[in-house]
């Protein structure tokens, strides 16, 4: 077996020096009650070639494949990632290395860290940002836990229906044994979330709007985060595109006070939902009830510049019970690589990026409205938008789907009587073509 | 005496992104537009954030740079106690980024996804085969992930029970993140202290064990890499009194095939995927922890999960779920990469890998035992816990040896932790090391040792061949900064 | 570490089992950590302290201490009301290490000055750190 070095000699050679005879004696100390008395029901082992061949068969069970243009978006998103990235970040110093608790040793992942800290900071308008979190929707759930800490006594969040229906049931999930009630704030015919009912409200701890939203809507931020603060609550502001602020303001300079999100946008695949990042930050002074790791810099003992980790006391390792949470890995690796797609965008390639990406989802949109569907919501949309049907649109997807044209989400069973609107979902990666083939198929 | 690895190497200086690069530059190909520019209205939109604009090869040659900074698995020895930092076949990559797994968006239609399903459905499986538990979700996107879905189930199983519990049984020598995850469940723990011999007393279970309790979390082996010989007696007055038991998986490799958990009485397993099932940590993650539970359970399991007719593989969602934990399936690829594991492993393999897990710790304790102050002298899982008691009084700390290690070529063992050793220096091999590898190592040790009688200040100015020398931890904690 | 003999504890303060101290000066008493704290704590990076208007009863925690690797707990000694805090130790809490006796924490108006009466004094504390 390539990946164990002993050879017999060298387990009879180590059974000597620690006295033992077997493994039986080896492992005396656990009790025969407690032992795994048949052998493992697992396949043979496979040599690299075996192993190649299983996964080439699972892999031909994909009835969408790599040659699809996929117009789903929400929450995933089909980038084009430049070869540099897996390339660079494959590089095995930065995969294998374990989290940086010994800097010295680590500087190339904790530098690394402190910038992807820095170019998220700016790009979401915050002070800080942290090292990551599993993803979008678990930062969700820490960042209304977080208000609810900043907020001491007080014990409601709100959200708005708009957000991401996951990410919304995984703050329910976290929420679940706690004595925190969420509320849920409904949305307008625009598609923007009706923040009306927070007026003469001053429980609440903390208030999150996604945006752009679920339905792609860009939120109108300035007028909610005036709201929210009127309230006296924290704004918590969420997104799933965070291309989206190439172009559109960023929630920060909006008034948010903690801005939190899914960032596999940048640099990485959708791999079937994971791994991308939860992107993390929020204002300064809230710093020391932030989850999640930070990096800082410092000097050594000869005064040149260096990184650690820092702000540890707010961790599970020393705080454990008081922690702001219990994350500890965190999302290591794909934090380099939004950092690293970041850089190789640049300010005017995320611009150029960000713009293409709304003028051709605004090509489609026009498009469908043309072809007969009606846009459900007024309000402006970054990358996708939601659209309704007047005959059942199933049949249009099939032949698109033959046409390796992946179209729309059936959002039916995301809200009640969202009967015959698909949410769709338009990046670089779609070309005119394809979006003129989607035109055409619901026009006929 | 053998000197480790250790040399100085040619070490490039690199400066921060933004203080490269020039405006104008770009380091990938954008399409050009062929659709007409869209009209936006001027209010919604920013200026675009400040980031430099970077040529190509400005960005490939910067994170380069970065990378022989940092020394991985693939560099050298890494006995990292508690962490396992085996050896992550380079295979297991090529599969988690095959395009037909990586194109693959969450929400396809069960119908035009089966392949991904199918390696959840069979992961699932093989986890369950090798904890001896009944039923996994692959969700948990982290060990810490999976202890929370893990406490998320205790509370739903005795809120289903009709009553919850204020309280868990917490041994002294958990993981930080135990506690953590259990507050966020409500749970205030109660903690128990580890009895002479360095695991837990029956009869302090016994005592502390009530209805108000929801039960336990114990990893085993447990962090001072000894096997908790009582659990089946401590799982039984947990289980009389209506309580749970967690049991932390973070040290499993060292019992695949030779441990059963469901009869050592577990109800709830994490288990760590970076860790025993060899997936790249990527210097903090991702990582990946699946949730294993005995039948009664199986129906608070995070949802969806994957289930097969025979014909086809179908995400499934049970109304007892505790619900999701995740926006989608967790980290995806790590689970391809586990998947990948155990399929070249075998249960053939993968019992070996455990045997000699232990066989690497057991013989690295005897060498280095009249060297280094052994906490417990007694028989060792996967990874023996020293301290620096002997180098005491020579004014030389855990610390110092740790820096002098890295100068020689190794990544420092797991320091300070178990809490209940002060100045614990905890030593995991794995498997993956070879007998010369080791030897080396504990030449290396030996020396250091010297090297504290003779000349402690060499220790304390270590290291001295990285591109920096000890850091100022206090200055960055005191005046943060953590934004360029 | 300083030996027990090697540690700086004034006579005019009063001290607790858990290492802080006490001073009343008119009707107010001022709070901080002696010596020894200081000490076993090593370098101090931060310390959260409560708002002025507060009110504790004795062994509440009013506050925690953080050096880089650990966190401990900071207990009121004596109830009553906070009347001011140390502002100076936002921006410089190596005060605490410096000169632990004049970096105090907060100050308080106690409900009853005779609480403080309670508390050891120097020789009493002495055969609390030789207990340790």
């Amino acid at each position: 077996m390539r990946y164990l070095p002993h050879t017999d000699e060298d387990i009879r050679n180590m059974f000597d020096a620690i006295g033992v005879k077997d493994f039986e004696e080896l492992f005396i100390t656990v009790p025969e009650s407690c032992r795994y008395d048949k052998e493992m029901a697992l396949p043979d082992p496979k040599t690299e070639w075996g192993l190649n061949k299983y996964m080439a068969e699972i892999r031909t069970m994909m009835k969408v494949t790599p040659e699809h243009t996929v117009l789903l978006g929400a929450g995933r998103y089909q980038h084009n990632i430049p070869s540099t990235i897996p390339s660079i970040m494959g590089r095995s110093e930065l995969l294998t290395a374990y989290t940086p608790y010994q800097p010295e040793m680590a500087q190339g992942t904790l530098q690394g860290l402190f910038e992807y800290q820095t170019l998220t900071a700016r790009l979401l308008g915050v002070d800080v940002a942290n090292a990551s979190m599993y993803d979008g929707a678990s930062a969700l759930a820490e960042a209304l836990l977080m208000g609810l800490r900043i907020g001491k006594k007080k014990k409601r969040v709100a959200m708005s229906a708009a957000i991401h229906p996951h990410f919304r049931e995984v703050v329910r999930t976290y929420f679940h044994p706690t004595e925190f009630e969420i509320v849920e704030l409904p949305f307008l015919e625009n598609g923007r979330t009706d923040f009306s009912s927070l007026s003469g409200e001053d429980d609440f701890a903390a208030v999150a709007l996604q945006s752009p939203n679920f339905f792609g809507v860009v939120e109108e931020m300035e007028a909610a985060a005036e709201a929210i603060h009127q309230a006296g609550a924290l704004f918590v502001a969420g997104f799933s595109e965070p291309l989206a602020f190439g172009l559109l303001k960023n929630p920060g300079d909006e008034g948010a006070d903690i801005v939190c999100g899914e960032g596999q946008s940048f640099g990485m695949p959708e791999s079937f939902g994971g791994p991308g990042l939860g992107m993390f930050g929020c204002k300064k002074k809230y710093v020391r009830n932030l989850p999640g790791r930070l990096v800082g810099e410092t000097t050594d003992l000869d005064g040149n510049r260096g990184y650690v980790l820092t702000l540890a006391t707010r961790e599970q390792h020393i705080r454990r019970e008081k922690a702001t949470s219990n994350i500890c890995s965190n999302q290591g690796i794909c934090t380099l690589t939004a950092a690293m797609y970041m850089a190789s965008l640049g300010g005017t390639g995320l611009r150029k990026l960000a713009r293409l990406n709304y003028d051709r989802s605004e090509y489609l949109k026009q498009g469908l409205e043309e072809a007969g569907a009606s846009v459900c919501f007024s309000s402006p949309t970054f990358n996708e938008f939601v659209v309704e049907f007047k005959d059942d649109f199933r049949p249009v997807q099939k032949r698109l789907m033959e046409q390796k044209i992946v179209a729309g989400l059936d959002l039916a069973k995301y809200y009640p009587g969202f009967d015959n609107r698909y949410l769709f979902c338009v990046t670089e990666t779609a070309s005119k073509e394809v979006l003129d083939t989607v035109i055409s198929e619901v026009k006929k | 005496m053998k000197n480790g690895p250790g040399r100085s190497g040619l070490i490039m200086d690199e400066p921060l992104l933004w203080e490269k690069g020039k405006k104008g530059r770009n380091g990938m190909s954008i399409p050009e537009s062929d659709v007409p520019a869209a009209a936006l209205a001027d209010e919604l939109c920013g200026e675009g954030p400040d980031f430099p604009d970077l040529s190509e090869v400005e960005v490939v040659r910067h994170y380069t740079r970065l990378s022989q900074w940092n020394f991985g698995v693939d560099t050298g020895m890494y006995p990292l106690g508690s962490c396992t930092m085996k050896y992550n076949p380079k295979i297991n990559e090529k599969h988690a980024g095959a395009e037909e797994i990586t194109s693959a968006h969450p929400l396809l239609d069960d119908e035009y996804c089966q392949g991904t399903l199918r390696i959840i459905y069979e992961l699932q499986n093989f986890l369950a085969e090798i904890t001896g538990l009944d039923a996994v979700s692959v969700q948990p996107a982290a060990g810490a992930h999976g202890e929370l879905a893990g406490m998320l189930i205790f509370d739903a199983y005795h809120q289903n029970k009709g009553k919850k519990r204020s309280k868990i049984l917490m041994p002294d020598t958990a993981h930080g993140t135990n506690p953590a995850s259990a507050a966020l469940c409500g749970y205030k723990p109660v903690p128990i202290k580890s009895g002479e011999r360095g695991i837990l007393d029956v009869e302090q279970i016994r005592e502390l064990m009530d209805e108000e309790t929801a039960g336990i979390m114990i990893t085993n082996p447990n962090t001072l890499g000894l096997f908790e010989e009582n659990i089946r007696e401590i799982a039984e007055i947990v289980h009389e009194k209506g309580g749970l038991v967690y049991g932390d998986g973070a040290n499993m490799n060292a019992i695949m095939g030779i441990v059963d958990l469901k009869k050592c009485g577990v109800d709830v397993l994490h288990l760590n995927l970076h860790k025993t099932f060899s997936t790249p940590h990527g210097g903090g993650g991702p990582g990946a922890g699946p949730v294993c539970v005995v039948e009664e359970l199986k129906k608070f399991l995070p949802s969806p999960r994957v289930d097969f007719d025979g014909s086809t593989y179908k995400q499934v969602e049970d109304t007892a779920s505790i619900g999701r934990m995740h926006g989608f399936h967790g980290n995806y690829g790590v689970l391809v990469r586990a998947f990948c594991y155990i399929l070249t492993m075998g249960a053939e393999y993968l019992e070996k890998a455990s045997q000699y897990a232990v066989l690497n710790a057991s013989y690295v304790k005897v060498k280095l035992k009249d060297h280094l102050h052994l906490a417990y002298d007694r028989p060792c899982m996967h990874e023996a816990v020293f301290s620096d008691k002997n180098q005491q009084e020579n004014n030389v700390s855990t610390l110092d040896i740790a820096k002098r290690l890295m100068d020689c070529g190794y990544h420092p063992p797991t320091i300070y932790f178990p809490l209940v050793v002060p100045g614990a220096i905890m030593i995991e091999p794995t498997e993956t090391e070879s007998l010369e590898e080791l030897d080396t190592f504990i030449e290396v040790v030996k020396k250091i040792v010297k090297e504290a009688e003779t000349d402690p200040d060499l220790l304390h100015n270590s290291p001295s061949r990285f591109k920096v020398k000890r850091l100022d931890e206090t200055q960055a904690a005191r005046n943060p900064c953590l934004c360029g | 570490m300083k030996e027990v003999h090697e540690l700086n504890l004034p006579e005019d303060v009063r001290y607790t089992k858990d290492h802080e101290w006490a001073k009343l000066t008119g009707d107010t008493i001022k709070i901080g950590i002696s010596d020894y704290a200081q000490d076993q704590m090593g370098d101090i990076v931060f310390v959260e302290m409560p708002d002025v208007g507060d009110t504790f009863e004795e062994g509440d925690e009013f506050g925690t201490l953080e050096s880089v690797k650990a966190v401990s707990e900071l207990y009121i000694p004596v109830g009553g009301e906070v009347v001011a805090i140390n502002e100076e130790l936002e921006d410089t809490p190596e005060l605490l290490n410096q000169d632990p006796y004049g970096g105090w924490i907060v100050e308080i108006k106690p409900k009853d000055t005779q609480e403080i009466e309670q508390l050891f004094d120097r020789d009493a504390y002495l055969g609390v750190l030789k207990d340790e």
